[in-house]
């Protein structure tokens, strides 16, 4: 992984940047010791590492300003970071930046449950977003599967999605408002409680720019009323193409599932041995999950047989109890770590339109015989996001490379059979370099001229999203 | 102007000499530019169409008539609901799916379902240089660089001339029945709404106009009655339901603002919090349409009175003048927000040919 030169400068300069740094913000809020920067060399994208010049870890939207407008006048790069769980190294440092973590900021600001939103800081995890709200029946509906750790702004950096996102859509559905630091300090309020935009919609694209617009430091989140039940459905099927093609029935039916996934043999095993579930062992298997009261439960499940049944299941199986539906999804939300138990690995991400499930899924087959390295499926199939999983090990020497090489193979069946090349983990450092493949220099130019109207001098997390080369004029200048 | 093709389109805006005005059917435009007219009606036609997989791809200038019947024979919708304005705003014409993206039109199960930018999943545009641009795409789920889809989405022409919008659709219900809830203050008849939002029943559209709140619920038949059971137990007043095309005919009137349409006055669009919808409007002597439990009214009011609607608003949402003369057509934006929003538009249109001044 090419990353740019670090400005010798700015390293030269540390000494002054790091008590400039300090004279602003309280003395546990900047790190600059090589052993304690060593927590922030990488993010889950592991393979990659670099520790930054220095970290600091603000409480305040008036500190991040602080901090970024000294970062803005000594010219230093700046990586922000959420919980650092990022699959695609989005919050992977230079040597010659700062890391912004904003692991400190986690208070809740507001709730109203009578307009049905909750304001936050950022560096508040997912899940105790619905946390906070559940004691009075109401929850946060994005879901990745990193809920537990991963931070409001990196989800909002990233977009993120989740499996229940079929029936709730993802981070930019759910987000009402943020207030935003600008690189050079300036604090910008976007929407708010209420609905539209007024003019451009801003919001819309910052979510999702990966830290490179600005520093997210307070949203305002849709909360929604829990519905009264929920349980999920296994089915499992001989084929993955049979599988593929009873995703397609179900959706075309109009049934509405909160959520479709799907893993095939190995993560059933996998995920079975990890979590007890009780997934029956088979080729492939849908979980297929729907709310609502226990009559609408059963109208809704009814109607699905109907439809799994002409697909000559091997098997179709209800969730017995509560403790079974949880025991379900935990399986499914631990497949990443259930699978990194066996062997290192490398996690893909892109979508692919429904009806062409069947044929990704045998082409992947075939460019795992031909690299010789074994792949895992598990994703969400009522969106066609998958997340195929190849296996490689770290310590035999060419085998990250094949595996890299292998992944991009993938991307690209993605993008030629007219997907994309990441559908909720961002395109971070590792799939910059394959951005020309989805989109042409005016696309890309498109995009980056955003850039220039946030951060005109290209210094937030400036080595990420567009391919070096593209973007090395901006970021020189 | 009227392309024929995006070739054509790119050539056009490239060579223009002069302002443009960019046109679908002008059925909902609003604001202030002026400039040689481009008409989208030559980029027409389905792409594709994959009920399937909940996608289609459209040229921007297609009829809204004709995706919706295209969606329509699949038992297929739209599910942003886009209003009709043209009674509203007094104007003939054929809405096009460019002008719905471009003013990002939405409905009163924009509540549920989302907004247009919601539901639209990618976009190809022509920029202010004649640049063919294409962000986002076909499928549900994608984050591969920045969302130019939903900044394109109600930017109005500013930033470029879309020529393709594709989005994810939805399947129609099985049933749909709406409670009309009478016998209530406007105060406890939006309180009723509020509560409606606030429970498990996955309300789909939450109104109040003419005295009456109304609820809706939509699904599979046993589900609808189940919630409109619940739901009835939950508002309060003399509850009345209304089915099928009943329901519909009454959310036809509040998606476009129909009790407004042969009334004199001006008509403003005020977006803001559900529970402010009262006080919003209380001192203004306006006729009222609530929609979005709240967070979206319509107001009825003499022409001038801007400045006293902008001083209700502030601080709680925004207004805009979509029907009369004079003042501002747009709410003003922070000074920071505007310059990020001008700094777009100088790179998108550096000449400032777009319809240059409609979002001022």
């Amino acid at each position: 992984m090419q990353m740019p030169l670090p400005d010798a400068g700015v390293i030269a300069r540390k000494g002054r940047i790091v008590a400039r740094l300090r004279a602003v913000l309280p003395a546990d809020a900047v790190i600059d010791d090589a052993g304690a920067l060593r927590v922030y060399e990488c993010d889950a994208l592991a393979a990659y590492r670099c520790p930054p010049l220095a970290a600091v870890l603000p409480r305040t939207t008036a500190e991040v300003s602080a901090i970024l407008r000294i970062a803005f006048e000594e010219g230093v790069p700046v990586v922000p970071r959420g919980s650092g769980t990022s699959l695609a190294g989005g919050a992977m440092p230079t040597a010659d930046c700062v890391i912004l973590g904003v692991a400190r900021m986690t208070a809740v600001l507001e709730t109203d449950y009578d307009n049905r939103f909750i304001r936050v800081q950022s560096g508040r995890t997912n899940l105790s977003v619905s946390g906070a709200v559940e004691a009075e029946g109401f929850f946060y509906a994005p879901d990745p599967s990193s809920q537990l750790a991963c931070a409001i702004a990196g989800n909002i950096a990233m977009n993120s999605g989740g499996a229940h996102c079929l029936k709730y859509g993802v981070t930019t559905n759910n987000l009402l408002g943020v207030t935003l630091v600008k690189m050079d300090g300036t604090v910008v309020t976007l929407g708010g409680p209420w609905g539209d935009a007024s003019g451009l919609d801003l919001l819309g694209v910052v979510c999702g720019s990966e830290g490179q617009l600005g520093v997210v430091t307070e949203a305002t989140l849709r909360i929604l009323p829990k519905p009264e039940g929920a349980r999920p459905v296994m089915v499992g099927f001989a084929s993955n193409e049979v599988a593929g093609a009873c995703v397609g029935d179900i959706i075309k039916a109009g049934i509405l599932p909160v959520a479709i996934e799907f893993m095939d043999r190995m993560l059933i095993r996998v995920c079975e041995d990890f979590a007890h579930a009780g997934y029956p062992d088979c080729e492939a298997l849908l979980i297929i999950e729907v709310e609502g009261s226990e009559a609408e439960i059963d109208e809704q499940l009814a109607a699905i047989k109907v439809i799994a049944l002409k697909h000559q299941p091997v098997a179709l199986v209800e969730a017995e109890d509560e403790a079974q539906a949880k025991r379900i999804w935990l399986g499914r939300k631990s497949a990443f770590s259930a699978i990194g138990r066996i062997s290192d690995y490398m996690c893909l991400d892109g979508t692919i339109p429904v009806s062409s499930l069947p044929y990704v899924l045998r082409r992947i087959g075939e460019l795992s015989e031909a690299h010789g390295l074994a792949v895992g499926n598990v994703f969400h199939a009522g969106d066609g996001n998958m997340h195929p999983l190849i296996l490689y090990d770290a310590n035999k020497p060419g085998d990250l490379e094949t595996c890299e090489r292998m992944g991009a193979d993938i991307l690209k069946l993605c993008v030629e059979v007219g997907g994309c090349l990441t559908g909720e983990h961002g395109v971070g450092i590792e799939k910059r370099d394959l951005m020309s493949v989805q989109f042409s220099g005016a696309d890309m130019e498109a995009q980056m001229r955003v850039k220039d109207v946030f951060d005109p001098e290209w210094l937030l997390n400036p080595a990420k999203v567009f391919p070096l080369e593209i973007s090395a004029a901006r970021r020189a200048g | 102007m009227r392309p024929a093709n995006e070739a054509e389109l790119s050539d056009m805006v490239a060579g223009a000499l002069a302002p443009l005005l960019v046109r679908g059917g002008g059925t909902r435009t609003l604001g202030q530019a002026t400039g040689e007219v481009l008409e989208t009606g030559g980029l027409s036609g389905v792409e594709l169409y994959e009920p399937g997989a909940l996608t289609l791809v459209v040229r921007a200038g297609t009829p809204l008539a004709q995706v919706q019947a295209v969606l329509a024979d699949e038992r297929q919708r739209l599910a942003f609901e886009p209003p009709d304005l043209r009674r509203l705003l007094g104007r003939d014409g054929v809405s096009t799916i460019g002008g719905v993206v471009a003013t990002n039109a939405s409905g009163p199960r924009r509540v549920q379902a989302g907004a247009c930018r919601d539901a639209l999943i990618g976009v190809r545009l022509v920029d202010g240089t004649g640049s063919l641009i294409k962000n986002g795409g076909r499928v549900m789920k994608n984050v591969t660089g920045y969302d130019l889809v939903k900044l394109l989405a109600g930017s109005r022409g500013t930033l470029g001339v879309l020529s393709e919008v594709s989005f994810k659709v939805q399947a129609m219900p099985e049933a749909e029945v709406t409670l009309i809830i009478e016998g209530l203050g406007d105060a406890a008849g939006l309180e009723a709404l509020r509560r409606a939002l606030g429970s498990p029943y996955d309300v789909s559209g939450v109104a109040r106009h003419s005295g009456r709140s109304l609820v809706r619920v939509e699904g599979m038949a046993g589900s609808v009655a189940y919630r409109a059971g619940r739901l009835r137990a939950l508002v309060g007043g003399e509850v009345t339901l209304a089915e099928a095309a009943e329901s519909a005919a009454l959310w036809r009137a509040v998606r476009d603002v129909l009790p407004f349409a042969d009334r004199p006055g001006d008509v403003w669009r005020i977006v803001t919090l559900p529970t402010a919808a009262a006080e919003v409007t209380a001192r203004l002597e306006a006729e009222v349409i609530w929609d979005w439990g709240g967070g979206l009214v319509w107001l009825n009011a003499a022409p001038g009175r801007g400045a006293e609607i902008a001083a209700a608003v502030a601080g709680r949402g925004h207004a805009t003048l979509v029907r009369g003369e004079g003042g501002p057509v747009f709410p003003p934006e922070a000074a920071e927000v505007a310059a990020l929003a001008a700094g777009l538009k100088a790179r998108f249109d550096p000449r400032g040919i777009l319809n240059a001044g409609m979002m001022a």
